[in-house]
């Protein structure tokens, strides 16, 4: 029998304890790489290809107050721009206020909404179609198909922040990847409909023409409107969006510390089961050092049993990851989960090392013990 | 007959190595979810023992929250005059206009800028709120370009210090003095005069709000209905509690997001938990069966191991709570999603966070004994016996 075979033989020689350990190891580990998604997401995925090129200027205090219109042309002016168009939250209620219907629903300028949302896939005369009716709207294909709408389908909205009713037309379906979900239709016909709202956008949402230009464009838009009434803050659209994230706390620390805290469960559980495993077999530590086994040889066995026994759990739990993940982006029960979020390879396999890491770590000390067993009183033992 | 407890316990002293591992891990999710727990409870505190019950709070009619616009200050001597308000020191109506607005500040750290409340008053402002106590200097005066912060607020951004000036608005302002609002939503504000504020943001002859102070509660009451349904005001009255109390839902993603890791930790827990019973289990095999050749019963067994776990897993709640006892009071902020400002909280352990805390164990130490003990009394007395 060879050495692998050996080790893979003894960590399944106790089956109910190699399962607990490995299914206990599992959850934390399923916890560890849903964290570690969480932070690439929001952290380290640029995003969109595009979005690297958009900047967003919102009010300086929040995303709640309005900014003026003449701010428009007055971003059009700065060197760097290729083009601005104005956005609003109208709200993310539909039908009614169960969750589970709720998608994002915003107004824009749709003669310039293309050049700044060039990622958005859509057919041409579709697009024609959306621009030339007032009350038209465009929308996701993945929310096309969840609420079996088609071209020329009438929708009536509702919003929580505006007073009004609107129905609108769909006349064109986006693809892009990731989906992002969302209904989008012109500001006029808002502005048409709600008197004060007259006259104001959300946000303005940019398209420069590098992703070079984002920083001095942000900057150079914030100083122009330095002294305007409304103060502005421009930045990428990656960091707008991760300032939604910061809103809630010190989130970093947070994902931090509930790692910290899961990797050292796993080497305690990890640890315990090798301990309590390798005591089990203190006669037949003695028994292969008598047969010849070198303490190395030994030592490696019991370390390798370890490593084998949280990679298992280890990919369990990766697994476990990927599927929670995936049915969490596309579920419509969960709201606000990024629709990008994903377990990618590297993730997978920082996960793993994590996993073999502890368990080589978890094997050392009981392993070593094992191994300098004295081998007349290892025969004596009664264990 | 029921087996004596303090045959666990000498089990559990035993096998200290492994008990002391098991009670860790079971720790460590303790630990998680008390921080969870302590977070929301700091949050709630922050928003629930912010109001007074006899204040009323007026806003402009479909305005849900003092930044949302505000109403024309010809309004506020109407208000003044309703009955059921109670007299401020000096025999006048204990009322107070306010204009809120958000300032950004930059992190003392240097880890980005923050949204901070701006509150101009007017003197009986101080009056409505006395569990606001002053600890240092002296209250802002009427018509002088002076602010108090609370005591947060200058330990988290810099120039808060009394002597410093703060840059907001159309000038400096000076800090005069620095109050505690003891953990409630105050706790994130910077007070100062409502006349000067108003002209440096350009919103003279307005207030974003008003607070009416009511002799008791229930004129507090009438006095809510009266500014509601009076249609020439066209203002909203809501009792302060209840609209602190609405604020409370700025937790909710952390509330989710505490849910959903606090049950993944603990099923990794319960099987880590099942791991050592079994072991314990299969250790006591000959000893379980002598005890069954003494007469002791198997329901007796089981409750033993299940009792076993549960003290195993009390040891791992009782550590989880002591790792976490030293962040008791530590601060940090979450924004509010009322206000758009960040608002300030401290972790707090209280003794219901605690009991939680206790019963979330012992739930894992329920699940994780009941099958080793389900085992342990279902063994056979002879062939156990030999083995």
């Amino acid at each position: 029998m060879t050495l692998g075979g050996f080790v893979v033989r003894n960590t399944f020689r106790n089956k109910r304890r190699s399962l607990l350990t490995m299914l206990s190891i599992s959850f934390s580990l399923l916890l560890l790489t849903l964290m570690m998604s969480i932070w690439r997401t929001f952290y380290i995925d640029s995003g969109p290809p595009d979005s690297a090129k958009r900047l967003i200027t919102r009010d300086r205090v929040s995303l709640a107050f309005f900014l003026p219109a003449y701010y428009r042309d007055k971003i059009r002016s700065v060197p760097g721009v290729v083009a601005v168009v104005p956005m609003t939250y109208f709200g993310n209620v539909y039908k009614d206020d169960r969750s589970t219907n709720s998608f994002a629903q915003v107004v824009t300028d749709p003669d310039e909404y293309p050049k700044v949302a060039a990622d958005k896939i859509v057919a041409p005369d579709q697009l024609l179609a959306w621009q030339r009716d007032r009350t038209g709207a465009m929308v996701d294909i993945e929310l096309a198909k969840k609420f079996g709408w088609k071209i020329g389908d009438h929708l009536t909205l509702q919003s929580p922040y505006f007073p009004v009713h609107p129905e609108v037309t769909i006349r064109a379906i986006y693809t892009i990847d990731p989906p992002v979900r969302s209904l989008i239709f012109n500001t006029k016909y808002l502005e048409e409909s709600v008197d004060w709202f007259k006259g104001q956008a959300g946000w303005y949402l940019i398209q420069v023409a590098s992703p070079s230009d984002v920083a001095p464009v942000s900057k150079a838009v914030d100083e122009m409107f330095h002294n305007a009434p409304q103060r502005t803050k421009t930045e990428s659209q990656q960091a707008f969006q991760l300032s939604f994230v910061s809103s809630l706390g010190n989130v970093k620390a947070f994902i931090l510390g509930i790692c910290g805290a899961v990797v050292f469960a796993i080497l305690l559980v990890s640890g315990n089961t090798m301990a309590m495993s390798i005591r089990a077999r203190t006669r037949e530590v003695a028994v292969l050092k008598t047969l010849g086994f070198t303490r190395q040889r030994v030592l490696s066995m019991f370390v390798g049993e370890a490593i084998s026994l949280a990679l298992a759990g280890g990919i369990l739990g990766v697994l476990g990851a990927t599927l929670l993940i995936r049915w969490l982006t596309h579920s419509p029960v969960a709201i606000g989960v990024p629709a990008g979020m994903k377990v990618t390879i590297p993730t997978m396999l920082a996960s793993l090392l994590v996993a073999a890491t502890v368990g080589f770590i978890s094997g050392c000390l009981p392993a070593y013990n094992a191994s300098r067993t004295n081998i007349v009183e290892g025969l004596r033992h009664i264990g | 007959m029921a087996i004596p407890i303090s045959y666990n316990i000498r089990n559990l002293k035993l096998r200290k190595g492994l008990t002391v591992m098991t009670a860790l891990g079971i720790a460590l999710t303790v630990t998680t979810a008390i921080f969870l727990m302590a977070l929301l409870a700091g949050l709630q505190r922050a928003f629930v023992s912010s109001g007074n019950s006899n204040n009323v709070l007026v806003l402009r009619k479909g305005s849900e929250a003092e930044l949302s616009g505000g109403f024309d200050a010809s309004l506020f001597p109407t208000l003044k005059v309703l009955p059921g308000i109670a007299k401020d020191s000096h025999g006048e109506p204990m009322v107070s206009g306010e204009w809120v607005v958000v300032i950004v500040l930059p992190r003392k750290d240097g880890t980005g800028e923050v949204n901070v409340t701006v509150r101009g008053m007017m003197p009986d402002g101080l009056e409505l709120r006395p569990s606001a106590k002053l600890i240092e200097g002296r209250w802002f005066q009427t018509g002088q370009r002076e602010v108090v912060v609370s005591k947060s607020i200058r330990s988290r951004f810099s120039h808060a210090n009394i002597g410093d000036t703060m840059e907001f608005g159309k000038g400096s302002w000076k800090v005069v003095g620095v109050f505690d609002a003891g953990g409630s939503a105050y706790e994130s504000e910077i007070w100062c005069d409502v006349n000067q504020m108003s002209a440096d943001f350009d919103r003279q002859g307005g207030f974003s709000s008003a607070y009416l102070r009511a002799t008791d509660a229930i004129a507090a009451d009438a006095l809510k209905n009266r500014v509601s349904d009076d249609q020439r005001l066209k203002l909203e009255g809501v009792l302060e509690t209840d609209y602190y109390a609405k604020q409370t839902s700025s937790g909710a993603p952390i509330k989710y997001i505490g849910i959903v890791v606090a049950i993944i930790m603990a099923i990794g827990s319960s099987f880590a938990a099942m791991n050592t019973m079994y072991a314990a289990v299969a250790y006591r095999g000959r000893e379980i069966a002598t005890l069954r050749v003494l007469g002791f019963s198997r329901p007796s067994i089981l409750t033993s191991f299940v009792l076993e776990s549960l003290l195993l897993a009390l040891l791992g709640a009782v550590a989880g709570i002591l790792l976490m006892l030293p962040f008791n009071g530590m601060q940090t902020g979450t924004s509010n999603a009322v206000t758009f400002s960040e608002v300030v909280f401290s972790l707090q352990i209280t003794p219901r966070v605690a009991l939680y805390a206790i019963v979330f164990a012992l739930l894992m130490g329920f699940f994780g004994g009941l099958f080793p003990a389900w085992h342990a009394a279902r063994q056979n007395i002879l062939a156990a016996l030999r083995g």
